[in-house]
């Protein structure tokens, strides 16, 4: 017998794990759902023969949680060896982009990769906290509650770090929403039911808490399919030095929000298993459920609380729950901790509890507070109608002891539970020989341009915007729908934080899921540049960077090896760009009935800009004004959209060249500093061609454009699809010409065409019409698939 | 100075924009969470004018707005109805008008009503709706809310509401209609560009709200429940073409704000 019922008058397990041979270890492991390998499973025995004692159900579960890949990332921490054992990389993410961070060692990076978010100065005043987390398989199973709970967790992260939290935004990833029926597999979710309820999650806890939703992007690929991705972020700012975190011994535990149930149990250790048929069934616990009036409640009273310098540390009830918290807090400031269970308000009666201590019930925070401010800080919650119970106190013994009902049920160091283990991870570069195709220009461009504007990936999300508050806080100066019509695709959203002040924030973001299937360094290449050319195209700048790495199972060799390449790709782009990651998440093992997701990396980038009166849109403003196009043109279209019309992958995935691209964004800052541009729009899916419509039929305005001046030689459907990165479409007034060109010497730019008053869009290619379409027609077009 | 309440509980959101606007106007407004008042520590009659702005109070349980309707009347019962009766300005803006309506301020044709007598229903969309609209300006000087808006002004304002649709008792919402004209109570109504009353289109009338009604005050004039944000509405770099049209300064949201200050002055 492995287990052994204790005699006290509440559940609880001895597990007799020192006597555990190794193929027990793996049942226990397997039977608990502890998601811990066999490594990690001896390391906890040899640890239980050291204290020459039993384990308890409930010590076995927090080192499940502690040392889960959701809380302690041990793949992208760890080492990468190739099959032959030779090793590739050590300590992945230390090595490469933190590591591009701390070289680049810029003064205005306050905290980066050590708390629940990154925090960056805006003003010398205050500071901008930003994060970026994922919530994929509780949406799998139940969209609505999983991507609304994935915005409130971010939300909690920005106030763990003491901040407001004053934007969201949320880029989503689905199967195609026209996927046949009869070919999804048993226990998978058809992708509108999985849409559908994701929207209406990600609406509803933003609306509700008051908090704008203003940028994000939706992409479709069949490999999401029945494992979607939600990325949910969210930014905050804070008056500079009222970040604290410095927890003492003898400071009361204070664990503040809603009460704890069942709801979320395992959360983190499903986080990194697969979606399988019976997911549905066994981990439907998993799920939490939301209440975003109870966390509105909650950071006001944790927002009074940090006004008011009444508490010493707080932090978020994320993964793990209070088990993960209260250690965390400890460990960080070197203490030890003495919690009282059954002093955690239950939502009903819970019998067991292991339940209680990793239950990932939602809206909570923990906070530490001295016996002298805890009058008032309770205070301060009851006020706000916000329950907040004692549940113990820190201490100077570096033990975390977990008491229930008087009886002890934990009692583990913090140096055993913070001595994570990294995992060895063997890599395998991918043997697939992928082809370019060959084939004819198309006759009619016009239709292809059309049919491009109709993929659900580049086709308008208006739908979706509509339904989420992106004016709430009266401070979204450049919104997501914008132009003639107010619906035309924004490349980035500025916001005006402060009342007093003209300084704006920028928020974009650059994901190319697509590349990764060819190359992954080119994929994270490609995102960074994306990121920082849409910040850039509106008029931020001093960007900083989050990671989001969201993977199938690193045990597949090919794909560990492609988060090598993307973990490359980041190191060498942030120094070059000087552009620092300042924080991250991964979400591994995102497979479903057996396939892993094609490699997804998404890049959020917060940028500033000193007046937000100078931001600029993508929508053409007048007519007769010169259309020249930044940047390199490239016979680049791996990957890309053109491609995918012809169901084609290609190999020639766009590069990024740092050098160059760096020059093409100073000058576009300078131009938009000085006034110079009526309109910029970046180039991305679908190339010039897209981004030229886009243009025009946002500003209502006609375009006629000659792709001759680009290059004679160059096919003209190359020249327009092309997805080389790095490059902008601006719109000059005709007085501005001769300081425009005169600025951009030295950056590769052409002037390619003008605006007209005609409701058309032109191109032509020496003497050629390539393209002739009605802006009427190219809009509804465009506007038509997601309506 | 005249003190400005505006007033939160649970699930208030756009507070701090109506705080904001009016700290910009130097006027001397103060959030105040109900509890405040509940719990005897501040006492509404010590205000001069009420805000009840927009959120989703309660998280819009039961109805939008109901659960703090009933709570005013129950909890704040005489102190609520005599800031009502004396005359004193309140302003119930989006999840403020539901509350208002929900009290029985609106319509208020013979004073306060036991029960409401209008609805705030779903989007006509079903969806929550978030967008730019144009609203006119109805008012013929009964309502203290306009004073400083021209007469057939057209305003452009956002929108952000799942339950916006202003009803009246079907049966007899057109003579209904025809009192609240004659009483000069329909303040605003939706519009286009150039002041074309939507008829019930959408998205120019984004929840399809009877007879266009986005804003409606009581026959005093002093009680106005308008859907909208015009808090959000107040400067030209809140507005969603300001980079095209070039738009500098204050805007026409403002206007309701001011309106507010001048009756107060």
């Amino acid at each position: 017998m492995l287990y052994k019922r204790s005699d006290f008058p509440f559940e609880l397990y001895f597990i007799k794990i020192r006597e555990a041979a190794d193929s027990d270890l793996k049942r226990i492991s397997s039977e608990r759902c502890l998601s811990l390998s066999l490594v990690e499973m001896r390391r906890v025995r040899e640890h239980y023969r050291k204290l020459a004692r039993d384990a308890t159900d409930v010590e076995l579960e927090m080192i499940a949680q502690i040392w889960s890949e959701h809380c302690c990332h041990k793949t992208l921490t760890g080492n990468f060896k190739d099959s032959k054992g030779k090793t590739i990389a050590t300590k992945l993410l230390k090595n490469t982009i933190m590591k591009a961070t701390k070289e680049l060692n810029l003064p205005w990076c306050k905290l980066v990769f050590k708390d629940n978010a990154g925090i960056v100065d805006f003003d010398g005043k205050h500071a901008l906290a930003f994060k970026v987390e994922t919530h994929n398989h509780p949406s799998a199973l139940e969209p609505f509650g999983g991507a609304s709970t994935g915005v409130g967790g971010v939300i909690r992260d920005i106030l763990g770090v003491w901040a407001d939290p004053i934007a969201n935004t949320d880029v989503l990833c689905f199967a195609p929403l026209d996927f046949p029926e009869k070919k999804i597999p048993k226990g998978i979710k058809s992708p509108p039911y999985l849409y559908n309820g994701v929207v209406a999650g990600i609406g509803a806890y933003g609306n509700n808490m008051g908090i704008p939703t203003v940028n994000g992007s939706i992409h479709f690929d069949e490999s999401y399919l029945g494992n979607p991705l939600v990325y949910c972020g969210c930014l905050g700012l804070l008056p500079m030095g009222k970040f604290i975190k410095n927890t003492k011994p003898k400071e009361c535990i204070l664990l503040a929000g809603g009460r704890t149930g069942k709801d979320g149990i395992h959360g983190v250790t499903f986080a990194s298993a697969e979606l399988t048929e019976t997911s549905e069934e066994s981990s439907r616990s998993a799920v939490q459920i939301g209440d975003p009036i109870e966390e509105e409640k909650l950071k006001r009273a944790i927002l009074r609380v940090r006004d008011e310098g009444l508490a010493s540390a707080v932090t978020d009830l994320g993964g793990g729950g209070v088990s993960c918290a209260v250690s965390e807090m400890a460990e960080r400031s070197g203490c030890g901790a003495t919690v009282e269970l059954e002093t955690v308000p239950l939502k009903y009666p819970i019998n067991a509890p292991w339940e209680i201590w990793v239950s990932e019930s939602q809206e909570r925070m923990l906070l530490s507070v001295s016996e002298a401010n805890l009058e008032r800080t309770l205070e301060v919650f009851e006020d706000e109608d916000v329950e907040a119970t004692v549940i113990g106190r820190f201490n100077d013994s570096r033990q975390i002891v977990v008491l229930y009902k008087d009886t002890p049920v934990a009692n583990l160091s913090t140096n055993f539970l913070y001595e994570s283990p990294s995992a060895t991870t063997v890599i395998r570069k991918p043997r697939t020989k992928f082809k370019e195709p060959n084939f004819k220009q198309p006759k009619n461009l016009g239709e292809i341009l059309l049919k491009l504007l109709s993929l659900p990936g580049t086709a308008s999300k208006e739908s979706v915007i509509h339904t989420y508050d992106h004016e709430v806080k009266g401070h979204t100066v450049i919104k997501p729908l914008q132009g003639a019509f107010v619906d035309g695709p924004g490349d980035a959203a500025v916001l005006k934080p402060l009342p007093d002040s003209w300084k704006g924030v920028v928020l974009s973001n650059g994901f190319n899921p697509q590349y990764g299937k060819i190359d992954c360094y080119a994929m994270a290449a490609s995102a960074i540049d994306e990121a920082i050319r849409n910040n850039i195209a509106v008029g931020g700048r001093r960007i900083a960077l989050l990671d989001n790495f969201c993977w199938g199972s690193p045990n597949r060799p090919e794909l560990a090896y492609g988060l090598v390449e993307a973990c490359k790709a980041c190191r060498d782009m942030s120094l070059a760009f000087k552009t620092p990651f300042i924080s991250g998440k991964d979400s591994l093992y995102n497979e479903s009935a057996g396939k892993p997701i094609t490699p997804s990396l998404l890049i959020s980038a917060v940028g500033i800009m000193p007046d937000v009166r100078k931001a600029v849109t993508m929508d053409a403003k007048k007519p007769e004004s010169l259309i020249y196009l930044i940047g390199e043109t490239r016979r680049e279209l791996g990957g890309s959209s053109y491609y995918s019309l012809f169901k084609q992958l290609g190999v020639s995935v766009p590069q990024v060249n740092p050098e160059k691209a760096k020059k093409v964004f100073s000058k576009v800052t300078s131009a938009i500093d000085k006034g110079l541009l009526l309109s910029c729009h970046d180039l991305s899916e679908g190339g010039l061609g897209v981004a030229a419509a886009e243009m025009a039929f946002s500003g209502d305005m006609g375009m006629e454009l000659d792709l001759q001046q680009l290059s004679s030689k160059e096919r003209g459907d190359f020249l327009l699809f092309s997805e080389s990165n790095s490059r902008f479409l601006v719109e000059v007034a005709p007085s501005k010409q001769r300081s425009f060109e005169r600025l951009m010497k030295g950056a590769p730019f052409c002037k390619i065409g003008r605006t007209t008053k005609l409701k058309e869009f032109v191109i032509e290619k020496g003497g050629k019409v390539l393209i002739a379409e009605q802006l009427e027609k190219l809009r509804k077009t465009w506007q038509e698939p997601l309506k | 100075m005249k003190r400005i309440c505006i007033m939160r509980v649970a699930g208030t959101n756009r507070d701090y924009d109506t705080h904001e606007i009016l700290s910009y106007l130097g006027a001397a407004s103060e959030v105040v969470h109900m509890n405040e008042f509940i719990r005897g520590r501040k006492s509404l009659l010590d205000y001069d004018a009420f805000i009840f702005p927009g959120g989703f109070s309660y998280g819009d349980r039961i109805r939008s707005g109901a659960i703090w309707a009933k709570q005013l009347i129950y909890k704040l019962s005489s102190d609520f109805r005599k800031i009502a009766d004396e005359g004193r300005p309140i302003l119930g803006i989006c999840n403020g008008m539901q509350v208002v309506v929900e009290a029985g301020l609106i319509p208020g044709l013979r004073g306060i009503s036991e029960y409401p007598e209008a609805a705030m229903g779903v989007n006509a969309s079903s969806k929550f709706e978030c967008r730019w609209v144009y609203l006119k300006n109805f008012s013929r000087g009964n309502c203290l809310f306009t004073k400083n808006i021209p007469r057939g002004a057209v305003m452009r304002v956002p929108v952000a509401h799942g339950e916006g649709r202003f009803l009246l008792p079907k049966e007899e919402e057109n003579e209904l209609l025809r009192t609240l004209d004659r009483n000069d109570q329909v303040v605003f109504r939706y519009c286009d560009e150039d002041g074309g009353v939507a008829e019930g289109n959408y998205p120019m009338n984004p929840n399809g709200a009877f007879s266009d009604i986005a804003g409606v005050c009581n026959p005093d004039g002093n009680v106005l429940a308008f859907m909208p944000h015009a808090e959000d509405a107040c400067f030209s770099h809140q507005h969603p073409d300001w980079t095209r049209k070039g738009l500098k300064g204050e805007m026409a949201g403002i206007l309701i704000f001011k309106s507010l200050l001048s009756h107060l002055k």
